[in-house]
């Protein structure tokens, strides 16, 4: 594949010069490649080359049935697997207008808070290990090894479940579901202070991500960086507060903002996110309704003719579904907002005037998957 | 701001915008001319504030080509979509509104990666990604590809 | 020839007046020199396997984990095995690099920490060379390797390399500098600069107990610097994987990779003797005052175990911090040495300069 970079050649000083980041990179989190300007270690500007894995999701959704689709957006996020399952979901269900059963919604929002849980150790091991401190990978890993235990043995898989589907579950909690989850959130809350105890507290790390990469409110809003990197910089835009879905409304937890909007913030946005779904958990898992794991569904789900929008707060943004239906059983057009594509879009202007280690810190802290930024 | 109250503002904004029925949203089709001025003034008007450009998506209906605007306001929490519709499938063209929200930069790429239509005055317009040697642009209605898109 | 493992002056004494009645003392000079460096290469390569295993081990222990257990009884033979491996790779030959810089790079690097190696006192009487100006030489020989790290970086033809290898060399000439003071902080307490001298005087204590606090304070100082110094731990800049791939010896392979692995480990060993013999009292076993009873147990175990006990915990300590701390950024690291541990490292001399004076060090 013989790509040609046109960058604008203005004038290029005599110690400038390009570095290429990727595609195969130990710190971009996937394939990713991005072509670095520089000049000594002060970064110039930066020109992200995406589509490295672009599967073209929406051009398949033109073909696949509803159901079908579930599974496909399961491939995009694959860190918020459940989440992405739940925006295509809900859209089916509020398009038909149909009422899931309590159980449902009590279950898909346990599962989807311990998605987000995995999710953030992830960017927590990765984040340690990218600034250099390679233990904090190894902790973070073991403790998510206990959720997907959880996954594999209600659901069958570890990584990508496709256990939500337009209508309620694909089939029940297993029976341990409730005691393992509960045994988890014990031992996670004891565990989070070591997290805070080796990377949090570190000053080696304070110094390295405080200050850094800076992003003003305007810019988010501007840029459309949502989920814990907009909300480090004081961008409220927490969709399960906005807009709820699920029983988001019926928890009481906090919507984490900080206002300094460097690295360190989001950071910290992330480990209190962390706590606050441990909260959401708590409170519904000991009261989950008895019932069916489905509402009754047509064996072929037909949209009316129209269009849908349905939002829902992924681990790393805002995901957004939109639907034009024609009447058929496959969509004419489905379009996903992805929210890495956003934040993406953030970081050239971020990270100009920092070097090269602050990249490696920002685009941990960015916390970006590449196939959602690809589709 | 109500959804009544919204819809007056803009159809006193802009007499020339159609309104479209839609269960979510207050949805209205603009002249493909007339985007770029609206989307300032809805910007900048106090009481409106669209400052978060939430989802920039292109459609291949086949009588024409559209690009649909989804709008929010993160002072007063509404809501709007706006359409603009272009008639040439050759050549479609409408104007950038990343002057206006950053954020339309990457996606006004994509829409033209992936549908063709091109956006003037775009600081950077060229593919996202595919190949810059691609030929032909796959969301379309009418792309064939003949080895990389298995028909079952 | 009589050997005993708590002096081994008799022993080398022996060999060395047997070669002399026998040969010539020219030629008795030459094989007691190749004797020495037969013994220093044995010496080298048997650490260096060690030492890779045991910061595996570590290293795996620390981020529970087991490390190497398949290879050999508990992994002891998982060395010897990735040495076999290195040695069996491709030499991979880059078109454009500079044929003759590329390849001396490695050794350069490996001599620097030979010729350290050899002036260092493992137990009483073994010892290679034992020069008057011993401290002084062990640090000026091992600034040597920063010139085969500047060559490797700009040899191989390749941006991250040059980055690497220049973020390094700086590292290691504002270092050396606080090492440097470190130790003469000690020298100024012990009063010479020879290392068996040195030694000797630390047979009523230890010098970090004697010269409390300066002592400590350049204790402290002087294991920040040497692990900067050895391009180590928070400090692996150089080495940064996470962002440049390996730094200078990204474009090395085979057993020119293997000398700079090798030449870090031992680097290390090297940096942990000079601690353990400056300040924590090399071959000296640990006497309490009049503490006759204690001492005597404590003079039971033999030297040479003292030593490689007290550099062990030396080099636990330098992997402990390289496994648990996030690295440091250039400037941070160049901010840390000149605008902090100098001046505290030239105010703690002035202190222990005063303290020897008025006579208040024990």
């Amino acid at each position: 594949m013989k790509e040609v970079i046109n960058l604008p050649v203005k004038n290029i000083e005599e110690e400038e010069y390009h570095i290429n980041m990727g595609p195969q990179h130990p710190s971009t989190h996937g394939v990713l490649r991005l072509v670095v300007s520089l000049q000594g270690e002060i970064v110039q500007n930066l020109k992200p080359h995406c589509g490295y894995i672009h599967r073209g999701i929406e051009k398949m959704c033109e073909k696949d049935t509803y159901p079908q689709i579930v599974h496909l957006t399961d491939r995009m996020d694959y860190l918020s697997a459940h989440i992405n399952n739940h925006a295509v979901c809900l859209l089916v269900e509020n398009a038909l207008e149909i009422d899931v059963p309590e159980r449902v919604k009590y279950i898909r929002t346990i599962v989807d808070e311990l998605n987000r849980i995995a999710s953030h150790e992830l960017w927590w091991c990765s984040f340690g290990m990218d600034l250099g401190g390679l233990t904090c990978f190894f902790y973070g890993l073991r403790d998510r090894e206990k959720i997907l235990d959880i996954f594999e043995e209600s659901f069958g898989s570890r990584l990508l479940h496709s256990y939500y589907t337009p209508g309620g579950l694909m089939q029940d909690i297993h029976p341990n579901f409730q005691k393992r989850v509960k045994e988890f959130i014990k031992y996670f809350r004891k565990k989070i202070k070591d997290y805070d105890d080796l990377l949090t507290g570190n000053i080696i790390m304070q110094e390295r991500t405080k200050g850094v990469g800076i992003l003003t409110v305007e810019d988010a809003v501007a840029y459309g960086v949502t989920g814990p990197s907009g909300r480090g910089s004081g961008f409220s835009c927490d969709v399960r507060k906005h807009h709820p879905y699920a029983m988001y409304d019926k928890v009481i937890f906090n919507e984490i903002l900080m206002h300094e909007g460097d690295t360190f913030a989001r950071y910290m946005v992330r480990m209190y996110e962390m706590r606050e779904s441990m909260k959401i958990i708590e409170q519904l898992i000991d009261n989950i309704p008895a019932g069916d794991f489905s509402a009754k569904m047509k064996a072929v789900i037909k949209l009316p003719a129209g269009e849908y929008y349905q939002r829902v707060e992924a681990a790393r943004g805002e995901l957004g579904v939109y639907v034009i239906s024609d009447g058929n059983k496959t969509p004419y057009r489905m379009k996903f907002r992805s929210p890495n594509f956003s934040n993406l879009s953030a970081l050239d202007h971020i990270s100009r005037g920092g070097k090269i280690a602050d990249l490696v810190a920002i685009g941990g802290s960015l916390d970006y998957v590449i196939p959602d930024i690809d589709r | 701001m109500d959804n009544t109250t919204l819809k007056e503002k803009i159809q006193g904004l802009l007499p020339g915008a159609e309104f479209q029925e839609n269960k979510q949203f207050i949805t209205f089709i603009i002249p493909a001319d007339q985007m770029h001025d609206l989307a300032l003034k809805l910007k900048n008007e106090p009481d409106l504030a669209f400052d978060f450009l939430f989802c920039l998506s292109g459609v291949d209906m086949v009588k024409y080509m559209e690009v649909v605007y989804h709008l929010e306001s993160t002072l007063h929490r509404h809501q709007l979509v706006l359409k603009v519709r272009m008639y040439d499938r050759e050549h479609p063209a409408a104007d950038t509104v990343c002057d206006i929200w950053k954020t339309a930069d990457f996606h006004e790429r994509e829409v033209f990666d992936l549908l063709g239509i091109t956006f003037n005055h775009h600081p950077d317009m060229r593919r996202i990604f595919l190949d810059d040697n691609w030929k032909g642009h796959p969301l379309r209605k009418d792309y064939v590809d003949e080895v990389n898109i298995v028909e079952l | 020839m009589a050997f005993s493992i708590y002096d081994f002056t008799s022993f080398t004494r022996s060999i060395d007046t047997f070669l002399y009645d026998n040969l010539s003392p020219f030629w008795a000079l030459i094989v007691e020199m190749t004797i020495i460096g037969l013994l220093v290469l044995v010496f080298y390569a048997l650490v260096g396997l060690f030492l890779v295993y045991a910061e595996r081990k570590v290293c795996a222990f620390m981020q529970n984990r087991i490390g190497p257990n398949r290879v050999g009884p508990y992994g002891i033979i998982q060395t010897i095995a990735d040495l076999f491996k290195l040695l069996m790779k491709e030499l991979v030959y880059i078109k454009n690099a500079d044929k003759l810089l590329f390849n001396i790079a490695p050794f350069i690097v490996i001599i620097a920490s030979f010729m350290a190696i050899s002036a260092i006192p493992f137990a009483k009487g073994l010892h290679a060379i034992d020069f008057d100006i011993g401290v002084l030489y062990v640090i000026a020989v091992s600034s040597l390797g920063v010139v085969g790290i500047l060559l490797a970086g700009w040899s191989s033809n390749n941006k991250y390399s040059l980055i690497g290898a220049m973020r390094s060399g700086a590292q290691i000439v504002s270092y050396e500098l606080s090492v440097g003071l470190s130790l003469l902080t000690i020298i100024i307490l012990a009063g010479t600069m020879q290392f068996s001298a040195i030694v000797e005087g630390q047979a009523d204590g230890w010098f970090i107990f004697k010269g409390h606090i300066p002592a400590f304070i350049a204790f402290i100082v002087f294991l920040i610097a040497s692990t900067a110094e050895t391009n180590r731990g928070p400090f692996d800049l150089a080495e940064a994987e996470s962002e440049l791939t390996a730094g200078y010896h990204t474009e090395y392979s085979g057993i020119k990779f293997a000398f700079f692995f090798l030449a870090e480990y031992m680097n290390m060993f090297i940096v942990a003797s000079i601690a353990a013999t400056v300040f924590l009292g090399g071959w000296m076993p640990f006497h309490v005052g009049d503490w006759e009873g204690f001492n005597r147990i404590m003079d039971f175990i033999p030297p040479i175990f003292w030593y490689f006990g007290k550099t062990a915990f030396v080099i636990f300590m330098m992997m402990w911090f390289k496994w648990t701390f996030p690295r440091l950024r250039i400037d941070q690291l160049l901010t840390l040495e000149w605008k902090y541990l100098l001046p505290i490292n030239l105010v703690n001399i002035l202190v222990m300069a005063f303290i020897v004076l008025m006579g208040w060090h024990f």
